[in-house]
């Protein structure tokens, strides 16, 4: 066959809007994928990457239809297929990678039987060899214990389990494309890197093509050898996975770039103000104008054509050429730190979290059914003013402390005090009105904190009325004044959060946690809902407000680098415990302590040229040892018995970094020197 | 995503009249709100239109069948039928709603109260629910009906009681999946007390189910009544009422079946009509799991 494996032409896709007007979700689009060809199609969410990667297999979600162009696969249209022929290509030749694997598998099947079933449909495999084959392709996945595997049932398997029994179901009918839609989006650092190295060694063994769809430049930057950027439905910016990464040379492709913080810089994001227009709202120039550094008049009146240059990029830009004075790095602000000694703002004293309460049976025999807490010995204290950054994966119970800290969750053990050495009632309910106030949180996802039902005047009010007593005009007048602050005008008041952006809906979240005038404001994955854009105008905000308010923070965030933007501080957590404190500067320019090292490694910045070290193996971990050290089972460099029974000690490294290993940091930095080496030679 | 700006007063009002237009404009909505409107209209002011005394006995004319001076005959009596239907939904809709709007209160109230407390005392109380519902309604309604009488005083607080208890199920699940969510838990932690974070986070998010709740209940309600009618503890004659013109009627329902059908009819299509609007408001509140706009 010669051609494009997949040839995707000049299509548009829209669905009628309320005033029966179509709205088109993309624009005229053309793609082509050669056959073992590995392609990134990035952009924000809503800009149509995940409904342009299903249109590839010919697909449409219901509501939307195709307006114009075709899509050919092995040189045939798509959409002008039987169902039957379409039922034999998806999930055969073509196959798909979703999200979220742990939806997308049969929850009463076990694994085995999925993958059959699979093969049945697909594969040219005889039926005695069905299981065979099953345990074959679970152990190309790098599944550990395949046959043990096959009788597990989904929900038995960890996330990152799960996405490899679903890569593998995709690889059952041999398939020469597939198609993954943001494949580990919502897996741990460490999970998501070792996916991506499983992703690349199979397409290179077998020359399979891969259509990756994803919002993170950096596992694109890993796996994909040209890159797709998409805004508003159209593809804006078309070349290689340097060419993009390194040099783009549309503005928003450089914006985009800019936003990401990264670990590398310690400086702030710069970010993308504003927001793509929506499916139809973009007039009749370039749909980026409004955001756009280099928008001149022409931009309003005509809409730039995709060029094709001679370097093999294509770019929708009038003003390319001009588009490499736009800064690529964080020319943003540098964090406000802390400087000299201030006093303490909270303290916790040897804090421990259960999440299990004895039950009636365990009362009656007597049982201590307690077990091993999900945090505990987190002894950490938090100067005023200061930015404390929780890192670590899932489970490692980070959030767990701020609930706790917070109130919504009693600890089991240890105390928690505040400025002036009181110590806070465990409770919220027992909490006086003080220290309510001094104590705000700030949740993860705007849609869930904000009350769907309440007007953004309403929302505000809330703590307005409860600390301060306000009233009419008063409560009106403070709630624009809170409004403004987070640089949302007034007029937002009287809205709705639905009728809010995502960024926009954050902020009022921030607005309605500073209304409070707090002296303490814990953030709990304040950006991961976010698009990058946004998530540096929000870091912005924090970061600001924390200079003219003087507002402590402890910030909680699996992603590394957003930790590093804005912590002075950073404490990194593996399985309810401690393991390292220090500095930001040193934990990262020295990550000392195994776990620090192996996270660290596995993350992945947006340039080809680094590489996540990959040391310790992806094993989730489903509750911590009983004693020794949390990391035993993963740990590199384990010393031996010693890990397994006691609990490690503080080594204390240069000013306040100290980890809690039986390693010196001295004797890591050396081990960790000497890897390096032995790599290099 | 459209942006409209309106006023906080005004943000109640225009999604109030955005469900009640998208309610009308499905078939089942507008039939079923016809039929609803119809019967309270025709309740309100049938004592004005009749065209007989609804106590008019007449001996000479007793069921006689469907005539020009009779549409729907005449009953055992000789009391015209058609007028009886048309006063027979008075005192059921009186009765029904008073009594619709204490049980949702009250069972909403308490049901999202314990959704609120949840734990441990939830799943008992729940249980003391269950257990109760697991009994059959009537039994339980006459007991009290036989003890205290059959006055409006006696059934609008026996209905509105028992009515109440399956609203509590209704109103803590979807509690439940409110509770859940993290703007309680902002509330919790800045210390509102659990009667404001009832009535600000979680009232206005049940709401919603609990109205549907309520329209549904008022049809069983109806049902009930009639049925309390029909067995004699409802209504007393001679005031005119469906269920009890249809006991009255049953006797000859095989050689004059119209004094049967009309109040049958009659109270058919009310039932009907609460029903098809209930299902048309939870489609237009978007609590029923149906298809919605893609992207």
């Amino acid at each position: 066959m010669t051609g494009p494996l997949i040839d995707i032409r000049n299509i548009s896709v829209g669905f009628t809007g309320k005033s029966s007007a179509t709205l088109p979700v993309l624009r005229n689009i053309d793609l082509k994928v050669n056959a073992g060809e590995s392609i990134g199609i990035v952009g924000e969410s809503g800009s149509g990457k995940s409904t342009l990667a299903l249109a590839a297999m010919g697909y449409l979600k219901s509501g939307l239809r195709l307006m114009e162009g075709s899509v050919a696969f092995q040189g045939q249209d798509m959409f002008a297929r039987t169902r039957t022929e379409l039922e034999q290509i998806r999930g055969g030749e073509l196959a798909l990678i979703p999200q979220n694997s742990g939806q997308s598998l049969t929850p009463t099947l076990r694994i085995g039987a999925q993958l059959v079933e699979a093969l049945r449909l697909h594969a040219d495999v005889p039926e005695a060899q069905y299981s065979a084959k099953a345990i074959e392709l679970l152990g190309q996945v790098r599944l550990p214990d395949p046959a043990a595997i096959m009788t597990r049932f989904p929900h038995e398997l960890s996330g990152g389990q799960q996405q490899r029994a679903a890569i593998g179901m995709a690889l059952a009918g041999e398939p020469t494309a597939l198609l993954l839609d943001e494949p580990t989006t919502g897996l741990d650092v460490t999970t998501q890197a070792h996916i991506l190295e499983l992703l690349r060694d199979i397409a290179r063994d077998r020359g399979m093509a891969m259509v990756y769809v994803s919002h993170d430049l950096g596992a694109i930057a890993r796996v994909c050898d040209r890159v797709v950027v998409m805004y508003a439905g159209e593809v804006v910016l078309e070349g290689s996975t340097r060419q993009v990464l390194k040099t783009p040379i549309h503005p928003y492709a450089r914006g985009l770039l800019a936003s990401i913080p990264r670990l590398s810089d310690p400086r702030l994001p710069v970010a993308l103000d504003g927001r793509p227009p929506a499916p139809g709202g973009a007039g009749q120039g370039c749909s980026f104008i409004d955001r756009c550094a280099l928008a001149q008049d022409g931009c309003r009146t005509s809409r730039p054509d995709l060029e094709r240059l001679p370097s093999g990029e294509a770019v929708r830009c009038f003003h390319y050429q001009e588009a490499h004075q736009l800064s690529l790095t964080g020319s943003g602000a540098i964090p406000a730190s802390l400087d000299g000694a201030s006093p303490s703002a909270l303290h916790l004293d040897y804090l421990a979290i259960s999440y299990r309460r004895p039950g009636l049976y365990d009362k009656v025999l007597g049982r201590d059914s307690a077990g091993v807490p999900t945090v505990d010995g987190i002894e950490i204290t938090v100067a005023k003013g200061e930015t404390l950054g929780l890192v670590g994966e899932s489970g490692s119970g980070k959030s767990t402390i701020l609930k706790a800290i917070a109130g919504l969750l009693p600890p089991s053990g240890g105390k928690i005090t505040v400025a002036g050495g009181q110590a806070l009632a465990p409770e919220v309910e027992h909490r006086s009105p003080d220290h309510l106030r001094k104590i705000q949180l700030i949740f993860q996802n705007p849609d869930d904190s904000l009350n769907p039902r309440q007007t953004i005047a309403q929302i505000l009010e809330q703590p307005l009325k409860l600390y301060f007593g306000l009233t009419g005009d008063a409560l009106h007048q403070r709630s624009a004044e809170i409004l403004d602050r987070v640089r949302l005008g007034a007029h937002y008041l009287d809205r709705l959060p639905s009728q809010l952006s995502g960024g926009e809906k954050q902020r009022v979240a921030i607005a309605r946690a500073f209304a409070a005038e707090p002296d303490l404001v814990l953030c709990d994955e304040v950006t991961s809902a976010l698009d990058v854009s946004v998530q540096a105008a929000v870091l912005d905000l924090l970061n600001d407000l924390k200079a003219t308010q003087g507002t402590t923070y402890v910030f909680v965030s699996h992603d590394l680098a957003v930790v590093r933007a804005l912590s002075d501080r950073v404490a990194v957590l593996y399985q309810g415990r401690l393991c390292e404190l220090g500095p930001s500067a040193d934990v990262y320019a020295m990550p000392s302590h195994p776990y620090t090292e192996v996270l660290l490694g596995a993350v992945l910045e947006p340039d080809p040229d680094t590489a996540p070290t990959l040391s310790a193996d992806d094993v989730v971990e489903l509750s911590p040892p009983a004693q020794g050290c949390p990391f035993q089972r993963r740990c590199p460099r384990k010393i031996g018995r010693i890990c397994d029974t006691d609990t490690p000690p503080w080594q204390q490294g240069v000013k306040d970094h100290t980890i809690k290993c039986h390693h010196s940091i001295a004797d890591l930095a050396a081990a960790q020197a000497e890897g390096a080496a032995g790599q290099r030679a | 995503m459209t942006v409209t700006s309106a006023s906080p007063q005004n943000t109640g009002l225009m999604r109030t009249l955005s469900v009640l237009r998208d309610v009308v404009s499905r078939p089942s909505g507008a039939i079923g709100l016809f039929l609803v409107v119809f019967h309270v209209v025709l309740a309100l002011v049938s004592p004005w239109i009749v065209p007989y005394d609804y106590k008019a006995m007449n001996s000479a004319m007793m069921l006689t069948g469907p005539e020009a001076t009779h549409w729907l005959g005449t009953d055992h009596l000789g009391r015209d039928v058609f007028t009886r239907v048309l006063l027979g939904g008075r005192e059921a809709l009186l009765v029904t709603g008073i009594a619709t709007p204490i049980a949702v209160t009250w069972g909403g109230f308490v049901g999202i109260l314990f959704g609120l407390i949840g734990g441990r005392i939830d799943e008992v109380l729940m249980r003391v629910v269950d257990a109760f519902l697991s009994l059959p309604w009537i039994l339980k309604m006459l007991v009290l009906i036989v003890t205290f009488g059959t006055g409006i005083e006696v059934l609008i607080p026996t209905l509105a009681f028992f009515y109440g208890i399956p609203v509590i199920r209704i109103a803590r699940a979807a509690t439940h999946d409110v509770v859940a969510r993290d703007f309680v838990s902002a509330a919790r932690a800045r210390g509102h007390s659990r009667m404001t974070i009832i009535r600000h986070e979680l009232l206005p998010n049940v709401l919603d189910t609990l109205m549907v709740e309520g329209a549904m209940r008022w049809s069983w309600m109806l049902l009930a009544f009639s049925s309390l009618s029909f067995l004699g503890f409802g209504v007393s004659p001679p005031t005119p009422d469906w269920g009890l013109m249809i006991a009255d009627a049953r006797g000859f329902m095989s050689f004059a079946p119209w004094g049967v059908l009309g109040p049958v009819i009659a109270v058919s299509s009310l039932i009907i009509g609460i029903n098809l609007t209930a299902d048309a408001l939870a489609k237009a509140l978007g609590i029923d799991r149906a298809q919605k706009a893609p992207v």
